[in-house]
């Protein structure tokens, strides 16, 4: 008996050593699971790098892992140019920045009206509101194409940006939440002044929404950067290729030189990488605010 | 119920600017314009689309006639529409291993790691690239004599190689794939923001009872992140149900990996039956208001505060 139940400072040391030796399991675990996940990101996008800086014939005679013998831009330049991909940054840039000013004001004025005033249909806004986060845009473009095409928009930029300003609901919650936060004593305090609820709106609501604006700047450039729906149904005209469209055409004309087209996949990416890189921590407030709205 | 409880909180609305009648308008002139958007871009195309899909309308004729039920009929019975629906089964088996996957990383992460921002961000950032990007990607990638059947080959399994978007077989297992690649992120950083806004306190008191690292994550973590699980899983789910994208660019919807939407757009917009389509569009929304309206059920709204 005295043998198995042996004496505490003992069973105590065992018991520590076991626990030290799962730790250090559970360590050698983690960082292999860590390292697989870090292949997995990113070795798709490395062989791609590869692949963008080779000649066709050395492309042709390597296997995807063999290193370029040095590098060379000439892809970069038939993408860029061959590509229209200048075009479809300019075009991709003038959605964006319309699309961005219309957002916030919209955004920005719906959620000064519903949280600041009390007023008749208040009730029925917010329900509106409400039940369209629940619609899925995939699911209506089939009727929302009509409704661009009798407005005169289809084939024009202004279809992509009426969309994109017109159907983000989400930003109206982001902005919700921030005007909420803004004491309602400014406000009172300006409107004794004499202030119109306009100049309220104006010089005291709208600067303390930075932090607000910044979060749909973030996810807004992000979802229109990368949407791909709505401008290959409404904007098939060539001259209106955005970066999506525009990088989905390399398909056709340069169906099998894939030095062509990775080099096109990086000119994609590389805007989106060195944003992330130096503004961090405003892409995962910003997604995480996004997201659970 | 949101909505009720801001209707509760109006009467005492002292705290709400109160004007007289001269500037009761100002509320309106500030929401026209969003409304008027909501209304134009949101209700009156699910309105039309109810009505089209009662048609045999083509889109472009002025007139429309009334079909009735004919389209849910075909979309019901013909098992070229509800067939698609099967493809959706792989998207929803990859969406449950990339929420595993995606809590298991933010699990690990929430303790001490090295360079944990690093992998953070290793793991965040194919959620952020272009999606026609990531499908070239991934046609490079699984492209015979590709990345993939290169490193098979290395590593021994060369057997196993084959065209994997070519054979019907594999085809659907490589396309979740590159969604599980895509979206692991997003859920990954959604649940580690949950976990880390659980009080470290309540750590520190599990480590001092003497609690293992299971222990912490089954009584302190799990109850802790709940509420983002069961979002991310409609999220999933709905994703699942309206995949387009990745199978559209890389494959036109060829080798069978035509998903439900994939086959909505063809038929709206290849073959100009705007009547079925709208049927097909009527069906999708319904389940996904179904499965939303599920998870209100399974999980109390607690989104109250957030109107």
């Amino acid at each position: 008996m005295t043998a198995m139940t042996a004496s505490p400072e003992l069973r105590d040391s065992t018991f520590h050593r076991r626990r030290r030796l799962i730790t250090a399991f559970a360590g050698i675990g983690k960082y292999t699971s860590l390292a697989m996940v870090t292949i997995v990101a990113v070795l798709p996008l490395f062989v791609l790098a590869l692949a963008s800086v080779k000649t066709d014939t050395e492309f042709q005679a390597d296997g995807p892992f063999d290193l370029p013998d040095g590098l060379r831009t000439a892809n970069f330049e038939t993408a860029f140019n061959d590509g229209r991909m200048i075009q479809a940054f300019l075009n991709t840039v003038i959605i964006l920045i319309i699309s961005l000013i219309g957002t916030v004001l919209i955004g920005s004025m719906a959620a000064f009206a519903i949280d600041r005033f009390s007023f008749r249909g208040r009730g029925v806004v917010l329900a509106l509101f409400l039940l369209a986060t629940l619609v899925p845009a995939v699911t209506t473009q089939v009727a929302t194409f009509q409704v661009i095409n009798s407005l005169g928009l289809f084939n024009t930029r202004w279809s992509a940006v009426a969309l994109y300003t017109g159907t983000d609901i989400v930003s109206i919650y982001i902005f919700l939440q921030f005007i909420r936060a803004i004491p309602k004593s400014l406000d009172e305090a300006a409107l004794l002044d004499g202030a119109t609820y306009w100049t309220i709106y104006r010089r005291v609501i709208f600067p303390l929404l930075r932090p607000a604006i910044a979060t749909v700047t973030i996810i807004k450039g992000v979802q229109v950067y990368n949407d791909f729906y709505i401008p290959f149904l409404y904007m098939p005209s060539r001259d209106l290729g955005v970066i999506s469209t525009a990088l989905f055409r390399f398909k056709g004309p340069f169906g099998t030189q894939w030095e062509v087209i990775s080099a096109g996949v990086l000119i994609t990416i590389l805007p989106t990488l060195l944003l992330f890189v130096f503004l961090q921590r405003y892409f995962y407030n910003g997604f995480t605010a996004g997201a659970t709205k | 119920m949101a909505v009720t409880q801001v209707l509760d909180r109006s009467p005492g609305g002292s705290k709400r600017l109160q004007r007289p009648k001269p500037h009761a308008i100002a509320p309106y002139v500030f929401l026209i314009v969003p409304v008027v958007l909501l209304v134009a871009f949101t209700y009156i195309p699910v309105a039309n689309m109810f009505w089209y899909s009662l048609t045999s309308w083509d889109g472009l004729d002025k007139s429309k006639e009334f079909i009735g039920y004919e389209n849910y009929q075909d979309v019901m019975t013909r098992p070229e529409f509800y067939g698609v629906f099967k493809v959706s089964l792989y998207y929803f088996a990859g969406a449950f291993l990339q929420l595993g996957l995606a809590l298991y990383f933010a699990t690990i992460l929430s303790f001490d790691v090295r360079f944990k921002n690093f992998f953070k961000g290793v793991i965040f950032f194919p959620y952020l690239i272009n999606g026609v990007a990531i499908a070239f990607v991934f046609l490079y990638f699984y492209r015979p004599g590709g990345v993939l059947d290169s490193v098979l080959g290395a590593v021994g399994a060369g057997g196993l190689q084959r065209p994997w978007l070519g054979d019907r077989s594999t085809v659907n297992y490589s396309l979740s794939a590159v969604s599980i690649w895509r979206y692991m992120g997003l859920n990954f950083v959604l649940f580690l923001g949950a976990i880390q806004s659980i009080p470290a306190a309540l750590y520190e008191a599990a480590d001092l009872d003497g609690a293992n690292r299971w222990q912490q994550f089954r009584y302190i973590i799990a109850p802790g992140i709940k509420p983002v699980v069961s979002l991310s899983f409609i999220l999933a789910f709905a994703g699942a149900l309206s995949v387009f994208e990745i199978p559209y660019i890389m494959l036109g919807g060829a080798n069978g990996s035509t998903t439900f939407v994939i086959k909505t757009v063809d038929t709206a917009f290849k073959f100009n039956k705007v009547g079925l389509a709208s049927a097909m569009a009527v069906v999708l929304l319904v389940l996904i208001l179904f499965v939303t309206w599920i998870q209100r059920r399974l999980v109390p709204d607690e989104g109250g505060e957030l109107v």
